[in-house]
């Protein structure tokens, strides 16, 4: 069943288009890899699914609710949780603060996210801004958790860890798709991994999805018209 | 235990000792003046909830110190005359009860923050401050021209108003109801900070875009605690009405709004007793410097200057270190 229908999205900073058309959809419990060079517009269709940005015209359905006219505090109450580019954790909160701040009810509680995360039960009463990179991505992640959505963004949520960090991170993605069930719209630059982990991906390019399929068929000419590589 | 913790206990013992001090040396008017820290530190600590967790930066706060010296004002001046209070059809007494004026204080100065808040938190930055600022003047010059209460010469009180079972006279007996509101309202702060709504304020402060993004919205927030905030310090406004036994438009002026956030700022903004740290220095410099030179005020700016530019976690902070939890 579809969770996230987006159909025909535009979007624009000011004068200057962005989004010129995109479509995405995500099913339930299913794994999404949103994919693309840099500034093709992947945060920003993020952005404007989450309602932190405006849109020009197209229609975002969530769960069979309409999120063209919703606040993005309404988006996420309705179970879209965003792990942001660049983690942004409360810096004078608590590990356990930054998740109580998050947290509503459901099956994701601090003990949950700690069984997920065990770093984050020992650095549990420091300040988030004295984690690690690593430690402040894990907290970003359990704080998104703490909200018990039902689709879960990780907006380049790997970007600039050490390699043995970034590991831990996708075991905690692979953990997330095997036992919670979450919807799940993944953007990270690491196409090997992205690859192992998600049922289907879409690419944009310059603002519009070109391609969109299983991993499996990403073709040597595929990523290397679209993504470069 | 946090080296802020036993800070805190001292100033508290101290806020104790001192009174104590003023009674065996037959010294009233160190107990007059240490009500009067007091009763400006729960202003503080009013705006401290705004100020320091909300990150709003009020400089309006008199309009709710001035509501609530006013509330005591009208009712204590209609009961001393024995003229009942004409709202349209209504008669109402006045009353010289501490605990009806608080209340009414409480009630009105929240209407007030209500009223003020749900418009000015709509805009952010210097846009904030400056319709803050414009409320409070708007109500200054209300009061001025308020002839019926007083006008520009404001009301005088001729008795301290009545506490069952304390003589309110009595500089030590007012000085401990103060002293156990301020507690109470320390509490109360201490307590929100803490809480899962203080936290989310904390965060709407650092973060408002990403405390959407997990599904609060920061407006409700902000105009809770600036609700909060503005009875806290309504209420100290009717505690000074009646520790001068007067009211005047100067309670609502930018001046007293000022004031108080230099108390917040001084004593360490977002700090739970930086108010009253901040409070217990003003009057205190006011005080002795005022005995030195007429021109107190600049040497007051002086320090507050060295305060912002070396000491920027406030006197607590300086003490306590900087590295704590929603500082």
């Amino acid at each position: 069943m579809t969770l996230l229908n987006i159909t025909a999205l535009e979007a624009a900073y000011g004068a200057s288009q962005v989004l010129f058309g995109v479509n995405l959809s995500v099913a339930e419990g299913e794994v999404v890899a949103l994919m693309g060079r840099n500034g093709m517009g992947k945060t920003t269709t993020i952005s404007t699914l989450t309602r932190m940005m405006g849109m020009k015209s197209g229609d975002i359905q969530f769960g069979g609710t309409s999120l063209n006219r919703l606040p993005s505090h309404k988006a996420a109450q309705l179970g879209i949780g965003l792990v942001p580019e660049g983690r942004r954790c409360f810096p004078n909160l608590t590990v356990e603060e930054n998740l109580i701040v998050a947290a509503r009810d459901g099956e994701w509680d601090f003990e949950k996210v700690a069984q997920l995360f065990p770093r984050l039960k020992e650095r549990r009463d420091q300040l988030s801004s004295s984690l690690s990179g690593g430690e402040q991505q894990m907290l970003a992640i359990g704080r998104a958790l703490m909200t018990n959505p039902r689709l879960l963004i990780l907006d380049e949520a790997t970007e600039g860890l050490a390699p043995v960090v970034r590991q831990e991170i996708w075991t905690a993605i692979r953990t997330l798709k095997a036992q919670s069930g979450l919807s799940l719209l993944v953007v990270d630059k690491s196409l090997k991994e992205l690859a192992s982990v998600a049922d289907r991906a879409v690419i944009l390019e310059k603002g519009r999805d070109v391609w969109s399929g299983a991993p499996a068929d990403l073709t040597a000419d595929i990523t290397t018209r679209y993504l470069g590589v | 235990m946090q080296r802020e913790t036993w800070i805190n206990l001292a100033i508290l013992l101290g806020l104790i000792l001192v009174p104590l001090w003023a009674v065996v040396m037959d010294e009233p008017f160190t107990i007059t003046l240490t009500t009067k820290v007091v009763i400006l530190a729960l202003a503080g600590v009013g705006l401290n909830i705004a100020l320091g967790y909300g990150g709003l930066v009020s400089f309006g706060h008199a309009a709710f110190f001035g509501v609530g010296g006013y509330a005591m004002g009208v009712l204590a001046s209609h009961a001393q005359s024995y003229t009942p209070m004409q709202i349209g059809a209504l008669e109402v007494e006045g009353t010289k009860s501490m605990l009806i004026i608080w209340a009414v204080a409480i009630v009105f100065s929240g209407i007030t923050a209500l009223f003020i808040g749900a418009l000015s938190l709509r805009t952010s930055g210097v846009y904030f401050i400056m319709i803050t600022l414009a409320f409070g003047q708007m109500l200054y010059y209300f009061a001025i021209s308020w002839p019926a209460y007083g006008g520009e010469d404001g009301l005088s009180i001729y008795v301290r108003n009545g506490f069952p079972g304390l003589n309110t006279l009595d500089p030590i007996q007012f000085y401990c109801i103060c002293f156990v509101l301020l507690c109470a309202a320390l509490l109360v702060s201490a307590r929100l900070s803490s809480s899962s709504f203080g936290l989310a304020l904390h965060g709407a402060r650092q973060n408002a875009e990403r405390l959407e993004a997990v599904g609060v919205r920061p407006f409700k927030l902000r105009l809770t605690a600036f609700v909060i905030s503005g009875m806290i310090t309504g209420l100290a406004g009717a505690l000074f009405a009646d520790l001068n036994r007067f009211v005047s438009p100067t309670m609502f002026s930018w001046h007293t709004s000022g004031e108080i956030m230099i108390f917040v700022i001084l004593g360490g903004v977002g700090r739970l007793f930086g108010p009253v740290v901040g409070a217990a220095l003003f009057i205190l410099l006011e005080h002795w410097l005022g005995g030195i030179s007429d021109f107190w005020q600049f040497y007051l700016g002086l320090i507050l200057l060295a305060v912002v530019l070396f000491a920027r976690g406030g006197v607590i902070g300086t003490l306590a270190g900087r590295e704590v939890a929603h500082d």
